[in-house]
């Protein structure tokens, strides 16, 4: 198990070191001018250059790419004897704009992502397994209908819609909830909560529906199986067979995609999410970037956000080892 | 539920194979070898690491095979499962590249003859398979598949593709007017039979069948048997013959090869290899062929081995049977046992074996049980009694 | 319980009720092309003790019987008639909370795919624990060490660390010991194998038909092994139950169905069988045909399309009638449904004989 834990994490550095390269590389090639751009518009010729040696623009492509790299492990020190901006390891830059440590920026933001990731990703778990395994029993019968219809919809509708109705209805309208956004759970956990509701909502709506069809397609095919007969033949009770022969080979798809999801969620791919509730989260932050051409930050974020799919990828397959013995003794 | 309406089983016997009419049908010059195997050997790499992958093992599933296969002959290759008869099959198509050793066919090396260039030796040498559900492209008409290999080999008959290919099927007992139907309207049975279409197409001198009928009912078996025996008969078509029914492998072989874990431990012609054997393990295996004859059980040795065959990965020293082997001794371990022909044995008769068994299989004085499942409890019944 | 509908054939006398009798069994299963007859009216009985050997191709409703015996259509779209006595008990009618007390405990399977038939996620000898305390108030270790018991009686080495293994890690014969093993593990008074050794290479199918008839004799209960092999059935069975097409074709001894068939089908399939012994070049001779349609059966006999003898009956009654499955003559309990008369079949015989 540890060998196999050791191999995937391997895997999973070789994976990060490739997308670095390759984002470094767009990066490099896109036809824009940071120099320019973080000169501001009263810009001298001589401080243009300026600014270009103290963002190393001047030095070659490979120089360059090295000098990230190294910063990624060992920090980096921006600008010259006057103005001189220490960013510590890992550094993935400073941002055009703020001059600040685009990894600072990063993980100001990333507690709203987690909050509002994880909260939504839990219940739309148990909610979509739930309803998916009802629906596979159910086969055919009316709460199997519900459940699919039910999935059908909220797979229909947009992060839009459902966001601003639910704003309308819960926040304008009925006013039961407070205007949402996020507060740090450590400042106030009640607002915190109150908060990431409706956002939570919006995300479990949207997400459900795709595990309540994957658990349910997931199950079927598992009651298919000749282990689930065996199951019945040795005089299991139909509950016992479901919940322990069933589900436990029926959530081995489901794993990989939840944690595909998880990882890509936190890693602040809920930008619409965001905007709607108008919650600071890295997805906003890289709107933002794309917006200024802040160059550095779009490359932090991209970074950020693979790091954590990568991971969850790490999780998934430790996870996937735990459950199926087959892959953990291979 | 809507397969096509079956057909005769037997085969017309009077119809040539369409497009043989000038070849000289029947007992092909004796004496030459059609196929030679010599020293055959292949070896899957079991392969480990994450970018770099070093090689950690070698599934050694055919290990030093040596067999010739005459003109309009038969050649049965038995065994249980990882005995690598099935890839012997495919390294003598050329499916598989060899790791080691000689295939030659026709006069023809064709070891390590690219597939694209052996134009000539593949005609002349095809393949049935197992799954007559999966080797045939549920995409395809029966037609099609049945004149594919004309086209791929740019055989153009007088009478055409379709007339051609129509003539096959009724060769194999399907009727003619099903040739723009599709596999999946066919039983089991009948998709074997355009299987045998398909590798007739070509006209043949070697057919390799890999286990044809171990996927069909018994009913069914016999039909597919029988066409596969007029068809050799009539046209003199050789064939390699894999199977790992004993009492097939006897009906359609002239010889018979007996494999265990990548090696050939004996080999005989029919007659003898089923009254005559010589290996133990041949025994075993004869032994334990179940007979639908209450009597004759009773007048058959009874060995019963222990345990399944082990891995081909790791294969045992010396005699790779000898793990298994009741009369397994010391140099069994250390010596592995050359396929020879043994004092007593009529030629033509090879036998791997240091301790050879007496030649026949009549009932013994007392039987041979290595499970321990099963004399363990006798042990104490007696114990207890 | 209602009485049959279709006469009573004539081996259906409940003289000392016997501990297995099934009584015009049907399995009917509704589809869109119309109802499959899977099993259509089978009756067999069997003592505890002995074993039954059920013999057909692919879609003679073998395999649909075994699951009937073990309730295993309730809550599915099945439709089971007819009447399963064991022991005095109706098992077609008892409730499925029931019928789970007795799956695994009075009546256990194994299945013909251990491979796929044993999860792959648990271990082997949590399975066959979980099989024991199901029926039985017995604590985890107590439940493991019976395992383990199992496992080595049935011949699996160092069966303590064995029990811990995954069913992957096992080889096929020995996956099968241990599927026994978890059949086994509540002293079941009727067991059903189901195509036990198809899937396993032939000495280890000896093994284990070996270990199904020494547990047996140990254990005492009562056998149906389902099986297209006349050989197995040749090896193990006291009767044989031929099916074609859902019904019952020829039911006896082993000694009368094989040695002295009585149905053309039984025939067909005996000379269609290669065989280690004998004249080597003596040829096959097939059924020709397919096996029937479940869903629209020929009428009459359903053998009758693929039946060569079926112009030896006078005015095309194959066709027409389905015969019963009547006694024929001679001692013991053979029984045949066939309409050729016993002179005709001798005189059939007289002449294969001569060729």
């Amino acid at each position: 198990m540890l060998r196999y834990l050791v191999r995937r994490l391997l895997a999973a550095a070789m994976i990060l070191l490739v997308i670095t390269a390759i984002t470094f590389v767009i990066f490099y090639a896109l036809p824009s001018n940071p120099a320019l751009l973080a000169c501001g518009k009263t810009c001298s010729p001589s401080r243009l250059t300026e600014i270009r040696h103290s963002l190393g623009l001047d030095q070659s492509f490979l120089t360059q790419f090295w000098e990230f790299f190294k910063g990624l492990f060992a920090g980096r020190d921006y600008g010259d004897q006057s103005v001189r901006v220490h960013c510590g390891a890992p550094c993935l830059g400073l941002s055009f704009q703020t001059d600040t440590p685009v990894l600072t920026t990063l993980l100001g933001d990333f507690p709203a992502d987690l909050s509002l990731g994880l909260g939504a990703a839990v219940v739309f778990l148990v909610l979509g397994v739930g309803l998916g395994m009802l629906a596979a029993v159910r086969r055919g019968r009316a709460a199997d209908k519900a459940a699919v219809g039910l999935a059908l919809v909220g797979v229909s509708v947009q992060i839009y819609f459902i966001g601003l109705l639910l704003l309308f209805l819960f926040v304008d309208k009925w006013q039961i909830l407070p205007a949402s956004g996020y507060t740090p759970f450590t400042q106030d956990p009640s607002a915190w909560f109150q908060g990431l509701l409706l956002p939570w909502a919006t995300l479990v709506i949207v997400y459900l529906a795709m595990y309540t069809r994957l658990t349910r397609s997931s199950m079927l095919e598992v009651f298919a199986e000749d282990y689930m007969r065996t199951a019945r033949a040795k005089g299991l009770p139909a509950g016992k067979v479901v919940l322990k022969h069933g589900l436990r080979a029926a959530i081995t798809p489901i794993i990989t995609i939840f944690g595909m999801d998880v990882g890509s969620l936190i890693g602040g791919s809920a930008v619409i999410t965001e905007s709607v509730f108008g919650i600071n989260g890295i997805g906003k932050l890289a709107v933002d970037s794309v917006q200024n051409s802040d160059l550095p930050v779009i490359l932090g974020t991209t970074l950020f956000a693979a790091t954590f799919v990568v991971l969850a990828n790490v999780v998934v397959d430790v996870v996937y080892g735990l459950v199926d013995p087959r892959v953990r003794l291979a | 539920m809507k397969a096509a309406d079956e057909q005769e089983h037997a085969v017309s016997t009077t119809q040539p194979l369409p497009g043989q009419q000038s070849a000289p049908a029947g007992q092909p010059p004796a004496g030459e070898n059609l196929l030679e195997v010599s020293g055959l050997r292949k070896h899957f790499p079991i392969r480990h690491g994450i970018v770099f992958q070093r090689q950690i093992g070698a599934v050694h599933a055919v290990d030093g095979v040596d067999f010739t296969v005459g003109a309009g002959r038969t050649l049965g290759l038995v065994g249980e499962s990882g005995c690598g008869k099935s890839t012997t099959g495919r390294l003598v198509t050329r499916l598989l590249e060899p790791t080691a050793g000689t295939v030659v066919f026709d006069g023809e090396d064709i070891t390590h003859t690219p597939v694209t260039r052996m134009k000539e030796a593949r005609r002349n040498l095809q393949m049935i398979f197992q799954d007559p559900y999966s080797s045939l492209n549920p995409r395809h008409t029966v037609g099609t598949i049945v004149e594919t290999p004309m086209r791929l080999g740019g055989i153009n008959p007088p009478q055409g593709h379709k007339r051609r290919a129509q003539e096959l099927l009724e060769t194999v007992g399907l009727n003619p007017e099903h040739y723009n139907r599709y596999p999946n309207e066919f039983s089991g049975g009948q998709r074997q039979r355009i299987g045998i279409a398909r590798a007739l197409a070509l006209r043949p001198k070697l057919i390799v069948a890999d286990e044809p009928v171990s996927a069909l009912d018994v009913s069914i078996q016999a039909q597919i048997v029988n066409l596969l025996q007029d068809l050799q008969r009539e046209f003199g078509i050789a064939f390699v013959f894999i199977a790992h029914d004993l009492a097939v492998v006897r009906h359609f072989c002239e010889r018979v090869a007996v494999m265990y874990l990548g090696k050939i431990v004996e080999i005989a012609d029919r007659q003898t290899l089923y009254t005559r054997p010589r290996h133990p393990y041949t025994h075993a295996l004869l032994s334990a062929v179940p007979e639908a004859d209450p009597d004759g059980i009773r007048r058959r040795e009874r060995i019963r081995l222990a345990g399944d065959v082990p891995s081909p990965v790791d294969p045992p020293s010396g005699c790779r049977f000898r793990t298994r082997c009741w009369k397994a001794r010391e140099r069994c371990v250390t010596e592995e046992p050359p396929l020879v022909r043994l004092g007593g044995s009529p030629a033509g008769h090879l036998t791997a074996c240091h301790f050879p068994e007496e030649p026949t299989i009549e009932a013994r004085e007392e039987d041979i049980v290595l499970d321990p499942a099963v004399t363990g409890r006798e042990e104490t019944a007696a114990g207890t009694a | 319980m209602s009485l049959q509908t279709s006469p009573r054939p004539a081996d259906l006398t409940p003289a000392p009720s016997p501990f297995l009798d099934v009584r015009d069994l049907r399995v009917h299963f509704p589809t869109e092309d119309g109802v499959v007859k899977s099993v259509d009216g089978v009756s067999f009985t069997l003592e505890k003790g002995s074993t039954l050997g059920i013999v057909g191709e692919s879609g003679s409703g073998k395999s649909v019987t075994s699951l009937a015996l073990l309730g295993l259509h309730k809550g599915t779209r099945a439709q089971v008639s007819g009447e399963i006595w064991l022991e005095g008990r109706e098992l077609v009618a008892l409730p499925e909370h029931e019928m789970r007390g007795l799956r695994g405990r009075t009546v256990s399977m194994i299945f013909q795919d251990p491979l796929s038939a044993l999860h792959p996620y648990f271990t082997v000898g949590a399975q066959i624990a979980e099989a024991y305390r199901v029926h039985h108030k017995v604590s985890k270790k107590e439940a493991r060490d019976r395992a383990v018991e199992m496992l080595k009686r049935v011949g699996i080495p160092q069966p303590e660390r064995r029990a811990k293994d995954y069913p992957h890690q096992f080889s096929g014969g020995m996956r099968q010991r241990a599927m026994i093993a978890m059949a086994l593990v509540c002293d079941p008074e009727l067991l059903i194998a189901d195509e036990p050794t198809t899937a396993l290479d032939v000495t280890v199918q000896a093994q284990i038909l070996d270990l199904i008839r020494d547990l047996q004799e140990e254990f005492g209960s009562a056998v149906i092994l389902i099986t297209h092999d006349l050989g197995v059935v040749a090896d193990i069975a006291d009767d044989i139950l031929v099916m074609y097409g859902g019904r019952r074709i020829e039911y006896g001894s082993v000694r009368d169905v094989l040695k002295r068939p009585e149905h053309p089908y039984t025939w067909g399939l005996l000379e269609s069988m290669p065989h280690i012994t004998g004249d080597v070049d003596r040829r096959l001779n097939p059924i020709a045909g397919s096996p029937p349609s479940l869903i629209n059966p020929p009428g009459g006999c359903a053998f009758h399309p693929r039946c060569t003898f079926k112009g030896w009956v006078p005015e095309g009654r194959c066709a027409v009638d389905r015969p019963e499955l009547l006694a024929v003559a001679g001692p013991g309990k053979h029984l045949a449904a066939c309409h050729l008369t016993p002179e005709t079949k001798n005189e059939i015989r007289g002449r294969r004989a001569a060729q």
